[in-house]
């Protein structure tokens, strides 16, 4: 039936566009000046179903299940009488899965009775939603068709309802951010709760065993998130130290020295390495950067651990320099060939041409690239849950083993975990504080790249 | 309309700053310049002239070898600066552009103070040893500009936030802090109104007393009202080059008269 009515709502419409563009036709073919082209009458039909039968048709999917719902409860309140909500959708899931054919056992009659109900309740919903899809596209479609006139202003409708639409569809982000932070808010809410701010907050101690049995031996679980955030900061250090000079570096290269042939070919190798999954970068630190390092810093006896943090941070490293390398190109190429030339004109080398012009020129897109590449690294997951430690210490030793703030979330959500106690609940106070930290890092980074942009425009 | 200033019309007598021979210019497989010979006369101003995509701004560019920034260009034949090849193996093309300074169509002042802008050339040189020094410089090459009382005032604010004249004056006081020899200047004032176009021909006429002064342009009457020398460029081919009295007045080649009086270009 939903098929059906979408099939429906779409043949309308296309009838529509199809019947007002000719009526359009044929008043110009008349003789009168039409004011907007036939093309936008045949379209302002169109959006004119279009668009208010699917909001139609959306509400109706997404509100029919509760409406059948509630129909089915009050039919058979009287067996209801006196359960916990629990029972009562046991109950109703069970109709439901009889009404599916799924069928355990044998069901008392008044399920089957309920169940048939439910079927029946559906087919309804099904044909009143095709009547009144038809009925409204009809309607719509009528309407459009009567609007059209020599003097009737097509495009103006039309350019209000695409400005509409665009409308819609900035909001979305908006709102689905809103709703990102709401429900992060709503279970970190819930965790702190049961675990203090203070101690989450100021606590150098992270060891988030909590008992699930009364018996159990286990960790009372201590929740500071310090050192999973000290573990975040190395590696993302270690990252930055890797990505910035290198990025830098082969930007200013390929911009403005390197011979064309050379060029053709780096760029391209940048771009691939700026497309590797993380879960390879992820290999390639556990299987190759992590053991070298170890085996290196034996030799030279160096107290070296196996799940280096150097390794993972390097690696994350090289993930970054083709983002950099890319902003500060683009930033490069972005200052004029009259500013290259009155530098060379005066008899700048080109490193003085670079780095006391182009630099400065060009520095508000290269910071701004470079905080990104600090969002990125602070939220980067999976080479980190891969090559980096699952042992939060307070340790800023590069050869040690750190945790980060995404390994922890990742390793508390994971296995048998229920969502009332303090260890799931505080995958989510870190996951705020991480979309804290990487908000406030954006807004820096855009204040900057604002602030020196006015200097020099 | 055309006042020309009186200027001093006979500079035969100048020494040769820039002597080129059989100049060819190439883009590619383009051939840009074909074969140009001319002398460059010190303490003169030059004018080139000639229709869009004659050669007149190719050629200037090879006289500090500006060219060599673009990959494509090769350039062939003899260019001489007080008698030394300036293509030679052993001349840096860094040094030489401290000698021979460089003004541009579009006032191009980088984005700095007005102090710093006219310090650069000076500090990348290390002509100045002391702050003062530098104070010196960059004061007597804004003078020389004639913006020092505009911009006395706000030296320390970004050279962009000039108009568009007062910007092209900058770039040419810039140019003249680091002592060149020879001021380059590609169009100066086409991107300029007609009261910044006289300040900057005023300019130029003064410039004329320390500096050799190259400088190309579009407009005839400019030509006409700044220059001693005039060459004309057409096609890539040097057609004419001459008093510029002469070749306003009582031009020798056929395609020069046209140009002049309009037919071509």
């Amino acid at each position: 039936m939903t098929t059906a009515a979408f099939l429906c709502l779409f043949a309308l419409a296309i009838i529509g566009y199809v019947w007002n563009r000719q009526a359009a036709t044929a008043i110009r073919r008349d003789g009168a000046r039409l004011h907007s082209l036939v093309g936008f009458h045949g379209a302002f039909s169109l959006l004119m179903v279009l668009v208010p039968v699917l909001v139609v048709i959306l509400l109706w999917l997404v509100l029919q299940g509760h409406v059948i719902d509630s129909i089915l409860k009050s039919g058979i309140a009287a067996r209801l009488e006196g359960l916990g909500t629990g029972e009562v959708q046991l109950i109703i899931a069970e109709i439901k899965s009889i009404a599916g054919g799924t069928i355990f056992g044998t069901p008392e009659d008044w399920k089957l009775a309920a169940a048939d109900r439910y079927l029946a309740l559906n087919v309804r919903s099904g044909q009143l939603m095709l009547v009144v899809v038809t009925a409204l596209a009809l309607g719509l479609m009528l309407f459009s068709r009567r609007k059209v006139a020599a003097d009737f202003r097509a495009r103006h409708g039309v350019e209000h309802i695409i400005s509409g639409l665009m409308i819609f569809c900035s909001v979305v982000a908006i709102f689905v951010t809103i709703g990102i932070v709401a429900s992060l808010m709503f279970e970190t809410g819930k965790f702190f709760a049961k675990v203090p701010v203070t101690e989450f907050l100021f606590g150098t101690n992270w060891e988030p065993q909590i008992p699930l049995r009364e018996d159990q031996v286990a960790a009372e679980g201590a929740f500071g998130w310090l050192p999973v955030m000290l573990g975040t900061l190395v590696i993302t250090v270690i990252a930055l130290v890797v990505a910035v000079p290198v990025g830098l570096m082969s930007a200013i290269y390929l911009n403005e020295f390197a011979p064309r042939r050379f060029r053709a070919v780096a760029k391209p190798f940048l771009e691939i390495l700026a497309g590797v999954p993380t879960v390879v970068y992820g290999f390639f630190a556990i299987l190759v950067v992590a053991p070298a390092m170890r085996g290196f810093g034996q030799s030279i006896g160096l107290d070296v651990s196996p799940n280096i943090a150097l390794a993972a941070g390097s690696v994350m490293g090289i993930m970054l320099i083709p983002f950099i390398s890319s902003f500060a190109d683009d930033a490069l190429s972005a200052v004029p060939q009259s500013l290259r030339d009155g530098a060379l004109g005066l008899g700048a080398t080109r490193a003085e041409m670079m780095t006391s012009v182009l630099f400065p020129a060009a520095i508000p897109g290269i910071v701004g690239g470079i905080l990104l590449a600090v969002s990125r690294a602070i939220g980067e997951t999976m080479i980190v849950v891969m090559a980096a430690g699952l042992i939060a210490k307070m340790t800023i030793n590069p050869l040690d083993s750190v945790t980060t703030v995404t390994v922890q979330i990742v390793t508390l959500l994971i296995g048998d975990t229920s969502f009332d106690n303090p260890k799931t609940l505080a995958a989510f106070a870190l996951g705020m504080m991480l979309f804290l930290v990487t908000l406030i890092i954006n807004v820096f980074a855009l204040r900057i790249v604002r602030k020196y942009r006015e200097a020099y425009d | 309309m055309y006042d020309a200033p009186k200027l001093e019309r006979n500079v035969d007598d100048r020494t040769i700053k820039f002597s080129a021979r059989n100049v060819h210019v190439f883009y590619g497989e383009t051939e840009a310049i074909k074969g140009v010979d001319v002398d460059i006369l010190d303490n003169t101003v030059t004018a080139f002239i000639g229709p869009s995509g004659c050669g007149k701004s190719t050629f200037l560019r090879c006289l500090n070898r500006m060219n060599d920034t673009i990959d494509i260009c090769r350039v062939t034949g003899d260019i001489r600066l007080d008698g030394h090849d300036i293509y030679d193996r052993s001349v840096d093309p860094v040094q030489l552009r401290a000698k021979v300074g460089m003004v541009f169509q579009k006032p191009n002042p980088f984005p700095k103070s007005i102090y710093d802008n006219v310090a650069y050339g000076p500090r990348i040189h290390g002509l100045a040893r002391t702050r003062a020094d530098l104070d010196a410089i960059v004061e007597q090459s804004l003078r020389r500009a004639a913006l020092w009382d505009e911009a006395k005032d706000r030296l320390d604010q970004p050279g962009t936030g000039l108009s568009g004249g007062q910007q092209q004056r900058l770039c040419i006081a810039r140019a003249v802090a680091t002592s060149p020899e020879v001021l380059l200047m590609d169009e100066p004032c086409s991107a300029l109104d007609p009261i910044a176009t006289a300040q900057v021909e005023e300019l130029i006429d003064e410039l004329r007393q320390d500096y050799s002064v190259v400088i190309v342009t579009h407009s005839m009457q400019q030509a006409a009202r700044v220059s001693q020398k005039t060459a004309f460029f057409h096609l890539g081919h040097l057609v004419e080059f001459g008093d510029t009295g002469q070749i306003f007045t009582n031009p020798h080649d056929e395609r020069t008269e046209s140009y002049i009086t309009g037919r071509i270009g």
